[in-house]
């Protein structure tokens, strides 16, 4: 039930609507609660759900993801060194 | 493994160090979660037979369906049949009240539909001005905005809605009291909407807190966090899901929410009636308020349902599941007399149910 999906802004249909590109799928979604269109531009990332997109996915967010990934695995590495694995 | 994150490199090699990484804390830990998207996931990716079995991942009440009352489910079956349309998503239809569900409703003819959003259900008001209909509004705070954001564009007048929508913090504090749990792995898609400064008050009461997206990564990275911090016996609020929570939340969302509802005591299967858990409608909105609008049409009706209710006995366990003290395992009924097709109680019938989850993934 809260399960929400990425998708991306292909198009601004009005003032409080988007259509969003999810993987080739596209749909209309309701953007009441990013305080409307004029806050979104084509090519943003959002999360849906149940038809409205509730947070934008920026790339500086992404990325900070990416990095505590990235920051786990050298962690590991560096202990398996010191392991002398 | 699902369709990973394209921002996210190297799943496979993060999941690997992860395993090994929480293998490697030495003590048992009961970390519980409460959404049913993360139920989905673990079981689905087979988490728990990954992890050492001193460290148990418990599910608690986390799946909106599953914690509807039947007292709500009831209400919206009779308005159904005293001949309104009642408009609902789909995993309500087949949730079992008192003596049926909603889709027994219709298959006896009453007029009850499915929708992807609430905006559906607007529109067909819209587009059917000779009908009454009630939105059968159920969720959690991911949900509930969408709800405030149709309230706050105006509906039509023949448009109500019955809420029946629950506040996920209030249920931690009462689990809090109940069973033993070291800490929580909080639901991402509640936190984009309420950031996660509600769950501060929980980790200065000394439970570990790691708010977790949806992958199979994002959950053990969330476990991974939660260990550490019990490892160095300190408790904080921390973020595994960055690129979708903010601290602060969808700020528009929770104005939304506090412009359009009150915070009432609400009744949640399997954990009663919870002060201050859930929403209603502010007075201004009480003409769209199903449950003010149409409760004489219901109430006797209801009343005599609530009396059935008391005296009959139900052999599902779906509250005892749902507040983490049995698995779908410990039920007689599971994968016999209870099944997807035929559920006897919610747990069973929504795709977030522990035990559809269970059926689904985790049968031998």
């Amino acid at each position: 039930m809260c399960i929400a999906i990425p998708g991306k802004i292909s198009k601004i249909i009005d003032e409080n609507k988007a259509e969003v590109d999810f993987g080739g799928v596209y749909r209309e979604v309701n953007l009441d609660l990013l305080g409307g269109s004029s806050e979104i531009n084509v090519g943003d990332h959002v999360l849906v759900h149940v038809g409205y997109a509730i947070s934008i996915i920026t790339e500086e967010e992404a990325r900070l993801t990416a990095e505590a990934f990235d920051e786990l695995l050298a962690a590991n590495e560096a202990m398996d060194q010191e392991a002398g694995i | 493994m699902t369709k990973t994150d394209p921002f996210v490199k190297n799943p496979v090699e993060v999941q690997k160090k992860l395993i090994e990484s929480i293998a490697a804390y030495p003590k048992p830990a009961r970390i519980m979660h409460i959404c049913g998207t993360h139920e989905r996931t673990i079981a689905k990716y087979g988490i728990r037979s990954l992890l050492p079995d001193r460290i148990e991942v418990l599910s608690g009440p986390g799946c909106p369906v599953c914690v509807t009352p039947d007292d709500d489910i009831d209400a919206a079956i009779l308005l159904a049949k005293k001949g309104l349309t009642v408009v609902t998503f789909g995993d309500m239809l087949r949730v079992p009240g008192t003596e049926e569900s909603l889709f027994d409703a219709r298959a006896e003819g009453a007029d009850v539909r499915m929708v992807y959003s609430i905006d559906d259900a607007v529109k067909l008001a819209e587009e059917n001005p000779e009908k009454e209909i009630v939105f059968f509004s159920i969720g959690f705070e991911t949900t509930i905005p969408t709800t405030a954001a149709a309230v706050r564009r105006g509906l039509p007048s023949n448009f109500s809605i019955y809420t029946s929508l629950k506040l996920t913090p209030p249920a931690i504090n009462l689990l809090v009291q109940d069973i033993n749990v070291d800490a929580f792995i909080a639901p991402g898609h509640v936190a984009v909407i309420t950031g996660t400064v509600p769950y501060e008050e929980f980790a200065e009461k000394g439970y570990p807190i790691a708010v977790a997206g949806f992958e199979s990564y994002d959950i053990l990275l969330g476990i991974k966090m939660l260990l550490d911090q019990m490892e160095a016996g300190t408790s904080n609020v921390e973020n595994a899901y960055m690129r979708a929570v903010k601290t602060e939340g969808n700020p528009i969302a929770i104005k939304m929410m506090n412009d359009v509802f009150d915070i009432v005591d609400v009744e949640w299967r399997g954990l009663g009636i919870i002060p201050e858990s859930g929403y209603r409608l502010k007075e201004k909105y009480q003409e769209n308020d199903a449950a003010v609008k149409f409760k004489k049409i219901y109430e006797d009706d209801l009343n005599k349902l609530r009396e059935i209710r008391s005296k009959k006995k139900k052999n599902c366990i779906c509250a005892t599941i749902l507040t983490g003290k049995a698995t779908p395992a410990d039920c007689p009924m599971f994968d016999k007399a209870c099944k997807p097709t035929n559920p006897i109680g919610p747990c069973m019938v929504s795709d977030e149910g522990m035990c559809h989850s269970w059926y689904k993934y985790c049968r031998d």
